[in-house]
């Protein structure tokens, strides 16, 4: 449907000559590509709306990085801003201290993974030592309460049997009498799942709360949900006051919008997700996945920041100075595929190559990441002599390459054919002025 | 200064909340019928009740496009012109496919419906709900428990069929789901079954291999009745956010889907999303859950749903 968002950015900024900094107008105009990105995410248009504006301001007359295009600069700042909003660093561990038994209770709307994520928890908590007691507190939903008990039994966990008749709230307080006979330390609740305007329902999960006073009171949501999102987590919080967040289904494809929307609206932290039906598919949340995701770029990000950290600023100069004056020798070369290697896949990272997108029959050039490893070996296997100066290597001496690095002459003929044709190109760009060139733009 | 930046963000979107509560409860008539003149303030503001009601961008965007157009043309000046107008658009897209269930697809007994959809959308409960519809109409039905995956899933159907007056057709857990429908769709051709329900366990479209096996739920039926399954009913739910687009689509693909139910419009989500989904696919919308009780369930009509998208207070 949508191109991914650099590509899209990368069309706002054609028209941006070279220039150092984020003008107000480029910001204004590449964040409206943005706010489509977050919508279609499912980020609440609210949420997006602020954020947007907040970006807005960060962003404006920020210097424009050596090693990235302006494209790349605007959603390296949309990405940390949306790292920051989804917790950053902050502590999303569950808070277990306090006397035993402390109660973990899970809520949210039908459908969401409630018992499923009550099973995984406590897998997740005998793992860290504690002695776990499944609770099903939901006498509604047919079966619920077979469902959880089942879980337990293929844990190998308690599971509290409620008897026939009690409510919730007396299944709870019975449960928890048990588990303190029992000296189980950790009681997790699974309640029946309701909507948030349900005001008796919600008032059964207030009464719950008020008896046990639980350690942690997570919201568990589908990371498939939609705008509502900010609904249900705000019905939840102001009922309740949520601890947290327990985001489900990511083993799917959706963006995961909701994860900003929850996390806008009740600022609690997220501390789980889901990622499959199996009993041990969870994981701890990492905003920068999340930040990633929503924007629809997978890994192209950490590229981005791999690319920053793989080129500092001194070899930036170097480098420069040497396109510049036509210096560049297949030892560089070289060096600029060992670094390129290091960064990771390929593909995604051509993706982003500033200027490359733009080339005409650029994917031509695309060789696979084998073929970096045999483009390595025969420059290895030249001699110094022969790397800085690429017009001594006649046909004996290719031969000789050839054989030293296991390959045949055609590629030898090949790699130097790309690497005169890489200069030519450089030479072109070049001459749109320095900041047109960037280390990382090689075409291959 | 990172705390600052932060609270100011969250400062500003409980105030923006709020507002979003007054727009709601106010709804979009409110909006519109204070007499206010066409301004980009007023597009901008139809554009975020469309986007909240999960309609999606591109939608959003063309039918607002839409009725920028029409605005010009017609020299529409009142605000109070364009609701009706905007309705209208929407209605215009899903009025087609409000096409209700039709048994006489089936050229013989039993009429053969499989339930499909990711985890928790609400096929189990719909299936009660439909095998009561049915039951109550004097219709003998049957139900398969082919979702032999999850805890507890053949279990929870039981309960659901003897509240519907359903035979119901299990294997052990773990048993091959497409040997489940097989038998039942044997069995309620032997007892001479109006219709037969197949719940299949939640899955989502991306998983291949689950897919495969929804397929071969399909071509082991149509062994036994060559024209089954007579229905492909999707579950959506709507709570559900642009991801429902990719679901219809994939599973569409897939198993040629010939229905789609929208579950839990009792809540505040919208469903817009199928708008979009009727849209590109423009597979018949047939149900509506509306809640956990048995009766909870009523035939899609677009007049009601389109109604409900801009009556915010409902
Ligand atoms: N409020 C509301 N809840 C619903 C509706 N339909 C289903 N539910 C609830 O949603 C939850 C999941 O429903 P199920 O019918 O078990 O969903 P499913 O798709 O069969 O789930 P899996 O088989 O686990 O994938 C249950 O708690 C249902 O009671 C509806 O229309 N409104
Ligand atoms: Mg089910």
């Amino acid at each position: 449907m949508f191109e991914n968002l650099t590509e899209r950015l990368n069309q706002v900024f054609k028209k941006l000559k070279d220039r150092g900094k984020l003008t107000e107008k480029e910001v204004r105009e590449s964040l409206r590509e943005v706010r489509l990105v977050l919508l279609e995410a499912d980020v609440n248009y609210k949420v997006v709306k602020d954020f947007i504006k907040e970006v807005e301001e960060r962003a404006a007359g920020q210097e424009v990085m050596e090693s990235l295009t302006p494209a790349q600069q605007v959603i390296k700042i949309v990405h940390e801003e949306l790292i920051k909003l989804m917790g950053g660093e902050e502590d999303n561990s569950l808070r277990l201290a306090g006397p035993p038994p402390i109660s973990i209770m899970l809520v949210g709307l039908q459908g969401s993974g409630k018992t499923t994520t009550a099973g995984k928890m406590a897998g997740y908590l005998r793992e860290s030592k504690r002695s776990p007691y499944l609770v099903p507190a939901d006498p509604y939903r047919p079966a619920a309460i077979e469902q959880l008990r089942k879980l337990g039994e293929i844990l190998g966990i308690d599971c509290y049997a409620p008897e026939p008749g009690d409510d919730p709230v007396q299944t709870v307080g019975k449960a928890r009498r048990e588990a303190e006979a029992q000296g189980l330390d950790t009681v997790i609740l699974d309640t029946a799942g309701r909507l948030h305007i349900d005001e008796e329902l919600m008032g059964e999960l207030r009464e719950i709360k008020k008896l046990v006073n639980p350690q942690e009171i997570l919201l568990v949501a589908d990371a498939m949900t939609g705008q509502d999102a900010v609904n249900v987590a705000k019905g939840f919080n102001d009922s309740l006051g949520i601890t947290g967040v327990v985001l489900t289904k990511m083993d799917g494809d959706a963006r995961g919008g909701a994860a900003l929307s929850i996390k806008a609206v009740t600022q609690r932290p997220i501390k789980f997700v889901g990622i499959g039906e199996k009993l041990d598919a969870w994981e701890g949340f990492h905003p920068d996945r999340m930040a990633s995701r929503i924007l629809g770029m997978g890994d192209v990000l950490s590229l981005i920041e791999k690319a920053q950290a793989a080129f500092d600023e001194r070899q930036v100069e170097t480098l420069e100075r040497k396109l510049k004056r036509d210096e560049f020798t297949l030892e560089d070369f070289r060096d600029q595929l060992c670094q390129i290697r290091k960064m990771g896949p390929l593909e995604d990272l051509l993706g982003m190559i500033p200027g490359l997108g733009k080339l005409k029959g650029a994917k031509a050039f695309r060789p696979d990441e084998r073929q970096l490893v045999y483009l390595e070996a025969i420059i290895n296997s030249m001699t110094k002599e022969e790397r800085r100066n690429h017009q001594i290597i006649n046909g004996s001496r290719r031969l000789r390459i050839a054989k030293g690095s296991g390959t045949k002459v055609q590629d030898v003929n090949r790699l130097l054919k790309q690497f005169a044709m890489t200069k030519k190109m450089i030479k072109q760009l070049g001459k749109k002025g320095a900041k047109g060139i960037s280390p990382n733009m090689f075409p291959f | 200064m990172e705390q600052r930046d932060k609270s100011g963000v969250f400062q500003r979107l409980r105030q923006g909340l709020s507002k979003t509560q007054r727009l709601l409860v106010g709804g979009v008539d409110g909006l519109l019928r204070s007499g206010r003149g066409v301004d980009e303030e007023l597009w901008e503001e139809l554009e975020e009740v469309l986007i909240a009601a999960d309609v999606g961008v591109l939608v959003t965007q063309s039918l607002i496009e839409g009725l920028r157009q029409e605005t010009k043309r017609g020299g529409i000046t009142g605000a109070q012109e364009i609701l009706p107008l905007l309705r209208q658009k929407v209605l215009e897209i899903l009025k087609p496919h409000e096409v209700p269930l039709s048994l006489d697809t089936a050229v013989e007994y039993p009429f053969v419906m499989m339930v499909i959809g990711v985890n928790g959308a609400g096929k189990t409960t719909t299936i009660g709900k439909l095998a009561h519809r049915f039951t109550s109409q004097g219709k003998k039905v049957m139900v398969a428990a082919s979702d032999t995956f999850r805890a507890a899933a053949i279990e929870q159907l039981e309960i659901w069929s003897q509240r519907a007056g359903a035979h119901l057709i299990r294997h052990r857990n773990g048993a091959d789901p497409s040997a489940v429908a097989f038998d039942a769709l044997k069995a309620a051709i032997a007892r001479r079954c109006h219709l037969l329900f197949i719940d299949t366990a939640g899955r989502l479209h991306t998983k291949e291999n689950l897919i495969e096996e929804l397929k071969k739920v399909t071509r082991v039926i149509a062994k036994e009745s060559p024209s089954a399954p007579h229905e492909v009913l999707l579950i959506l739910d709507a709570t559900t956010g642009q991801n429902a687009i990719v679901q219809a689509r994939t599973f569409n693909q897939a198993l040629g889907v010939t229905g789609i139910a929208l579950t839990k419009l009792d809540g505040t989500a919208k469903g817009g999303i199928v708008v979009a989904v009727a849209q590109e696919l423009g597979i018949p919308l047939r149900f509506i859950g509306v809640g956990e009780g048995i009766d909870d369930l009523q035939e899609f009509s677009a007049d009601a749903f389109v109604e409900a998208l801009f009556n915010q207070t409902t």
